[in-house]
């Protein structure tokens, strides 16, 4: 690993840096090796005619996307979103620049597929896909987070995600693959979810989190696994199980189960809510991995799916599951499919059936990192910008210090953790740190300002990422937190009668099973 | 100089007309796969007809993003749209009273369009994050779009052109007629630079235009809950490939 400084927080979060070109052409991640690429229908290694490979590939994706068919060729170089990704902000690089990150592709789809750029590559940008083309294509195709901060500011909303995702689907296929995700889609067809946890080291993960959850609240609550005929199928990600802090927010959701007397059940089957198949881009990929959770939802007769704390996992169930795995209807159509444990939530606290007792965080202040899936690329609730409010009304019913961050900074204007996109792996370290400069920046103007002790998120990525890099600013690293670790904190449970340890609490009791 | 000119507008609005067709007909044909709007975004297809008119006449998001960049952009874009509409003088008869009420306006316009090229060409120049991303072509577009603009004023306010023969020699050309044109040097370079932009639109930048109307970031209703997005690939591939080897 480099050596590498983490830059000075004491700016603004939108300081523009100088240019400092070339400063990060050495970030790369590992390459995967043959038998990950080839377990996903990838060649092994860089095909012999990988230019010619690569440009069928092209075509063939400009004629499947209209974005980026339109993307390619709408942009005007206004620059209007040259200062919005924050990869440049940290690093300063100007190809971490969105239009700069465009063009290393445009300047190829200029030279093979357009009359300009074949008969004026000069005048146009026009280039031909040369090794150093491929180089850069690795390199900063590789230190874009899909986070599309880009395209909120664009004029014509060009969407950076869709073109890195392009150009990783490309370079699959010639055999230029990513070490990180590859390896992680394999593990998902082979056992199931990202980190390779077999069945019953789940099982067994889950009976002691029963035994803690009962030491700690003496209430015997579950967390069933391929239960059939559960009402509700909880897909999560896989983070979940073990990991802090993730896992105090899997204590959440079971807590929260429990007390709304509403069944449900994990799956063996679909352990896993993440699917990284969208950050390679690849559309088969994302589908064989979305319909592990189809088949898991109809094989365990559930009426409803709920997907846990993950931000592009929520991505892809709420935008792209109707679409690769649908239509839903052997599930209840009276609740939203899927239906995000933040709504679940939100809804029992709206109906008051949820005991809250917030003083419970008093030892926190906290504040809310908007991920960037979820708030750039998908909703909650029925009204736009639901992905704001009910993550922090959850967060306000549940703790009584809250503070936001910067305006420019939250909601659509979030900026992503650093570590997004596939790109959460140790090889990339410097990246990630260096690109959680602007949330960095942003969260210790609310720890000077307020007093902010603690940040929530509801992204696994976001959890995990911020746990490594806040370090480096300065930061403990459990300052990040789960929403439903909050809400674990401040539920109440009324101990249970001796003889009957399988009810919920109070009034709102349905039974539990 | 009259046929020069006349053959040369014909074939340049020829090639503006089928090159926007062919480009436009491939945006329309390529499908969106996913729902991809950036969010928030409207939940009903009214509600994306708003973003998209409060985009195309307000510029929003570039308001949002850079108040530099959308003044002189504005500016430039909506003195140019008074300008063409006063150019409709020349191209009907009776003249509409409402293109005689703009003439003033669009006249005076030619100043403010001058004022946004400039302004967009030296942040250009000037700032290191956009001169970095601009090239040749980015140059060349602002000098055809500033002569045209200069050429334009120098017809308005300095020497005068013969407009009632420019109109009966533009009407002319509607109606498949050639009628001299006035042998006015300005003027006809004014008209070169114009078809030389018409022929460029249609392979450069230009296609922003027709562009951000198909932009799925922009013009998708927020509603993958509700309704199923299917398009043709994404429903062969779910038919066929349910549990089908990977990739291709
Ligand atoms: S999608 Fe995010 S990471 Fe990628 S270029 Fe845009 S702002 Fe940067
Ligand atoms: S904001 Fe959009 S049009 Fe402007 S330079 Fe960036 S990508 Fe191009």
């Amino acid at each position: 690993m480099a050596e590498f400084e983490t830059p000075k927080l004491g700016e603004a979060p939108d300081t523009i840096p100088c240019l400092s070109i070339g400063s990060m052409a050495h970030s790369k991640p590992y390459k995967a090796a043959a038998e990950h690429q080839e377990k996903l229908g990838f060649p092994g290694e860089l095909v012999e005619n990988w230019q010619e490979k690569a440009i069928d590939k092209f075509g063939e994706l400009l004629g499947k996307y209209r974005g980026l068919q339109v993307y390619m060729d709408a942009c005007v170089k206004c620059g209007a979103c040259t200062d919005k990704c924050h990869y440049f902000l940290g690093t300063g690089d100007p190809k971490n620049m969105p239009v700069a990150r465009q063009d290393l592709m445009r300047k190829v789809y200029r030279r093979y597929f357009t009359t300009a750029g074949k008969w004026l590559p000069w005048l146009v940008g026009a280039e031909d896909f040369t090794e150093d083309v491929l180089e850069d294509w690795y390199s900063y195709f590789h230190q874009c987070s899909q986070c599309r901060r880009c395209s909120v500011y664009c004029p014509y909303g060009i969407d950076t995600a869709e073109i890195s995702m392009a150009g990783r689907e490309i370079m699959d296929h010639i055999g230029v693959g990513q070490k990180y995700s590859n390896e992680i889609i394999g593990k998902v067809h082979d056992i199931g979810n990202n980190l390779g946890l077999p069945a019953n080291a789940l099982r067994a993960t889950l009976e002691d989190l029963e035994e803690d959850l009962e030491e700690e609240t003496g209430v015997e609550i579950r967390l069933p696994l391929d239960e059939k005929g559960a009402d509700v199928l909880l897909v999560t990600p896989s983070a979940d199980f073990f990991a802090e802090p993730h896992v105090d927010g899997l204590l959440g959701y079971a807590k929260v189960f429990h007390q709304a007397g509403t069944s449900w059940t994990l799956s063996t089957h679909a352990s896993e809510a993440a699917n990284f198949a969208i950050f390679t881009g690849s559309y088969d990929q994302m589908k064989q991995i979305a319909e592990r959770i189809r088949k898991a939802a109809e094989d365990l007769g559930v009426k409803r799916i709920v997907v846990g704390e993950c931000g592009h996992a929520w991505r892809v169930a709420y935008n792209f599951w109707n679409t690769l795995i649908g239509p839903f209807d052997f599930l209840d159509q009276n609740y939203p499919i899927p239906q995000h444990i933040c709504e679940f939530t939100h809804d029992l606290i709206i109906q008051d059936k949820l005991t809250l007792d917030p003083s419970k965080n008093d030892h926190m202040t906290l504040t809310f990192h908007d991920s960037c899936n979820v708030a750039r690329a998908s909703r909650m609730g029925e009204n736009p910008g639901g992905q704001f409010t009910y993550p922090r009304e959850i967060i306000k019913a549940v703790c009584n210090n809250f503070v936001d961050m910067a305006a420019e900074t939250i909601h659509e204007n979030t900026f992503c953790c650093g570590g997004g996109g596939g790109l959460l792996t140790d090889d990339l370290v410097e990246l990630r740190v260096k690109g959680a400069k602007p949330r960095m920046e942003a969260y210790r103007q609310v720890v000077e300002d307020h007093g902010v002790t603690n940040l929530a998120a509801i992204c696994a990525i976001c959890k995990t990422q911020f746990a490594k890099v806040m370090p480096y600013y300065g930061f403990e690293m459990d300052a990040i937190v789960s929403v439903h670790q909050l809400v674990s904190n401040a539920i109440v449970f009324e101990p249970e009668p001796e003889d009957d340890g399988d009810q919920g609490t109070g009034e709102d009791d349905h039974g539990g099973e | 100089m009259s046929t020069f000119v006349g053959i040369f507008l014909y074939l340049t609005t020829l090639i503006l007309v089928v090159g926007l067709i062919v480009r436009i007909r491939r945006y329309a044909v390529v499908p969106a796969p996913l729902k991809i709007p950036t969010t928030p975004a409207p939940t009903t297809t009214g509600g994306v007809v708003l973003r998209m008119a409060r985009e195309v006449v307000l510029f929003e998001s570039l308001f949002r993003a850079n108040k530099w960049i959308w003044i002189f952009g504005w500016m430039f874009h909506a003195a140019m749209l008074l300008i063409l509409l006063r150019h409709l003088r020349y191209f009907i008869e009776p003249v509409w009273t409402w293109v005689v009420l703009i003439q003033p306006f669009g006249k005076y316009a030619a100043f403010a369009m001058a004022i946004g090229l400039a302004g967009l060409w030296l942040r250009r120049i000037l700032v290191e994050r956009i001169r970095y991303i601009t090239g040749p072509s980015d140059h060349l577009m602002l000098a055809l779009l500033a002569g045209i603009t200069l050429t334009g004023m120098a017809m308005s306010f300095a020497v005068a052109t013969d407009i009632v023969s420019l109109k009966t020699f533009v009407l002319g050309l509607l109606r498949l007629e050639l009628h001299p044109i006035p042998s006015d040097a300005i003027l006809i370079v004014h008209l070169v630079l114009v078809g030389t932009l018409l022929v460029v639109f249609p392979f450069s930048k230009l296609l922003h235009a027709p562009g951000i109307f198909f932009s799925p970031t922009r013009n998708q209703v927020d509603d993958p809950r509700e309704r199923r997005h299917i398009t043709p690939w994404s429903t062969e591939r779910l038919s066929g490939h349910r549990a089908g080897g990977a990739g291709d």
